[in-house]
């Protein structure tokens, strides 16, 4: 997993509340045997004007002229505002993968659905919760300025806007410190391999037709 | 301290402990499969890992391939496109894969003791929940998810709470004609779909010791639909001469040496459940499940039921529904039910013993004429090979059932074989949910026997006084 330390970004604003994840990833897309490629499918519906399909190539789709993730001024963008509980609805972890895929590695709102905000961090995205008044900061320095971006400092837990105010969020410790080392669960584990490969020394040892 | 069958399994696996009580769980065997695993290889290639212990892992598409025509390939892309992934993924990882030519390719649970991937004593995983089966070899055998199989690929270990302990006792002899599937069925009718939540259960008692390793294999697979985490069998005789010899058992020394280690696999006497029940066998009938949740269970004897009898409203509202989607008046005698199709096979009866017993009742006799479509569907290459050396398939075939290839088929209809809305079936799977063997379908579970029966009679029928 990436791991995440600073990030210096365009950011996109994503000015709706209850984004679910049928949204960000269609449900055909969930066929897919991959991982990633999920990028371009990223808000399908929202993005496109016909009916997307996975493995479609999607460069000369027709697309909306009135999504904001379509317009050149955010081409590029790193960091994503978003409104409240934000990544509603099923657990599917091709969400997070379509963000990542797509570009984003930092989410900012002022709520998330459960079980995407976990997932998030096992794919190597930082979701920050900030309140309503900061979000709408952010979202009108965003929209009055074009090539707006912030500055995220996971170890600082700050978000700095060009302006110089700076802003501070909260995360768990374990979170953080999996982030910061780019430590997914597998990470963690491996985190003990020689842990493993003493119980396999001794093992083998009792019992070697396991082996 | 006397120790439980699983705790002693358990805690030889028990790498390390973690500070919230979990534990990091040694894995021996991860059986692997093309629904489940192309995101777990997906995840392995992105972060640039390889498989821990390469030999732990071995594979066999089921899920999607046809029954039929093998020749032609699979027609359905994305089937295809799923099992040709497996392919790919065993090559480049160097997994070793029993593919859709190989007379060792099946049902996963059907495969793996068949090979003798599954040892007591391992701790066995597949992203499938149906890993419960190889419990039957004294195995902690569960099923997990796609980030766990990545997980265990990665790392030969999974993180886990240690589960409650549940001995289930069933005492006395089984009446003749009684299967472990009739024995299944009536432990889930006792305990209920969550009867086992947050255990791990241990079969034991007289009439456990009597089944075949296959009829505790099929106990075991089905103990997943009472909820346990997983079901087990304590070694005996029976256990040790069903591995040995198989292709993947250990030898000579290593044999002898594995035996006695194998001879410790059960509960100490004085070992303590946390929970324990009791049955006699001689209350268990031949088994028939009327509605749309493996609890829905009734002997062949019974008539199907009231929703004004049920224990509360909760329950009342769900025998509606389920009477309701299967067709099915309440007061109806079961025998009285007419079937249109019938399914042998699956990981629960796709075994050599299961298309024996199914022939007894088939030999010599014909299909009813108001059933369109009866099907055997061996679980292995092997088992289907097995089962032709002594002329079962003759027996099906004459009788005018189809005799197809190895796979999940219409356990799960992910590939053609399928029912159509509201057809009925005589099915020797594992569930009966809507639509579990196509949209609209109605499944009746039932042993081996009790279908072939009903395929030949047109109805169910109660094969103890059957012939
Ligand atoms: S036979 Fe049915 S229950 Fe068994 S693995 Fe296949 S689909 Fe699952």
């Amino acid at each position: 997993m990436q791991a995440f330390t600073t990030l210096n970004g365009l950011v996109a604003p994503m000015d709706r509340a209850n984004v679910d994840t049928d949204a960000i990833i269609p449900k055909q897309f969930l066929k897919s045997i991959k991982r990633t490629g999920y990028g371009p499918f990223l808000f399908d519906e929202w993005r496109y004007e016909d009916h997307g399909e996975p493995e479609m190539d999607c460069t000369n789709r027709p697309k909306r002229g009135d999504f904001i993730l379509n317009q050149a001024r955010y081409q590029g963008a790193q960091i994503l505002l978003a409104r409240e509980n934000f990544g509603c609805g099923s657990s599917r972890e091709h969400a997070p993968w379509a963000i990542v895929d797509y570009g984003f590695s930092c989410v900012i709102a002022p709520s998330f659905a459960d079980i995407f905000y976990n997932n998030c961090f096992k794919n190597g995205i930082l979701p920050i919760v900030l309140d309503d008044a900061q979000m709408d900061t952010l979202f009108d320095a965003c929209a009055a300025t074009e090539g707006f971006s912030l500055s995220i400092d996971l170890p600082a837990q700050t978000v700095s806007l060009p302006s110089g105010q700076v802003l501070s969020f909260e995360v768990d410790d374990f979170r953080k410190h999996c982030l910061l080392n780019g430590l997914d669960d597998i990470g963690l584990t491996l985190q003990n391999a020689d842990i493993i490969r003493n119980y396999e020394a001794t093992r083998i040892q009792t019992a070697p037709w396991l082996f | 301290m006397a120790k439980t069958l699983f705790e002693k399994v358990w805690d030889q696996h028990v790498v390390s402990k973690n500070d919230d009580g979990s534990v990091l769980l040694y894995i021996d065997r991860q059986l692997v499969h093309e629904v489940t695993s192309p995101q777990a290889f997906e995840g392995l290639r992105i972060a640039k890992r390889k498989p821990w212990r390469v030999n732990a892992s071995v594979a066999t598409p089921d899920h999607n391939v046809p029954t039929t025509n093998r020749e032609q390939g699979i027609t359905d892309p994305v089937s295809r496109t799923q099992v040709e992934a497996l392919d790919a993924n065993c090559e480049e990882f160097g997994i070793t894969e029993f593919g859709l030519g190989d007379i060792r390719q099946g049902v996963v649970h059907v495969m793996g003791p068949e090979q003798g991937l599954i040892l007591p004593g391992m701790t066995v995983v597949c992203g499938d929940s149906h890993t419960s089966t190889h419990g039957a070899f004294a195995a902690i055998a569960m099923g997990i998810g796609t980030s766990e199989v990545e997980h265990v690929l990665a790392t030969q270990c999974l993180i886990q709470k240690q589960p409650k302990t549940m001995r289930i006792r069933v005492e006395g002899d089984l009446p003749a004609g009684i299967t472990g599937k009739d024995v299944a069925l009536y432990i889930i009718g006792e305990i209920g779909t969550a009867g086992g939540t947050g255990y791990a259960v241990e079969f034991a008692g007289s009439a456990i010791r009597m089944l075949s390793m296959e009829a505790r294999m099929t106990l075991c697979n089905m103990t997943i639909e009472a909820g346990a985490r997983c079901g087990m069998v304590a070694v005996d005789d029976m256990t040790i001469d069903y591995v040995k010899g198989r292709p993947f058992a250990p030898k000579a020394d290593a044999w002898d040496r594995a035996v006695t280690a194998w001879s410790e696999l059960h509960s100490d006497a004085d070992a303590v459940f946390d929970k324990e029940l009791l049955f006699k066998a001689e209350n268990i009938a031949p088994q028939l499940s009327w509605g749309t949740s493996p609890e829905m269970v009734l002997p062949i004897t019974a008539s199907v039921p009231n929703p004004e009898d049920a224990r509360d409203d909760v329950q009342k509202e769900g025998w509606i529904r389920a009477l309701t989607y299967m067709g099915l008046e309440a007061g109806t005698a079961l025998q009285d039910i007419s079937i249109d199709k019938a399914f042998i096979g699956s990981c629960t009866n796709g075994r050599i013993e299961d298309f024996r017993e199914a022939a007894e009742m088939v030999k010599g006799k014909t299909v009813a004429a108001n059933v369109k479509l009866a099907m055997a569907v061996p679980g292995s290459g092997l088992v289907k090979q097995q089962a032709e050396a002594e002329g079962i398939d003759e027996i099906f075939r004459q009788a005018g059932f189809e005799w197809r290839d190895p796979g999940c088929s219409m356990c799960l209809a992910m590939n053609a074989d399928r029912l159509e809305p509201e057809e009925r079936c005589a099915s020797t799977s594992n569930r009966n949910f809507e639509g579990r063997q196509g949209l609209g379908g109605r499944t009746h579970l039932v042993s081996p026997a009790m279908a072939a029966a009903a395929a030949i009679a047109g109805h169910f029928v109660d094969i103890r006084d059957w012939v």
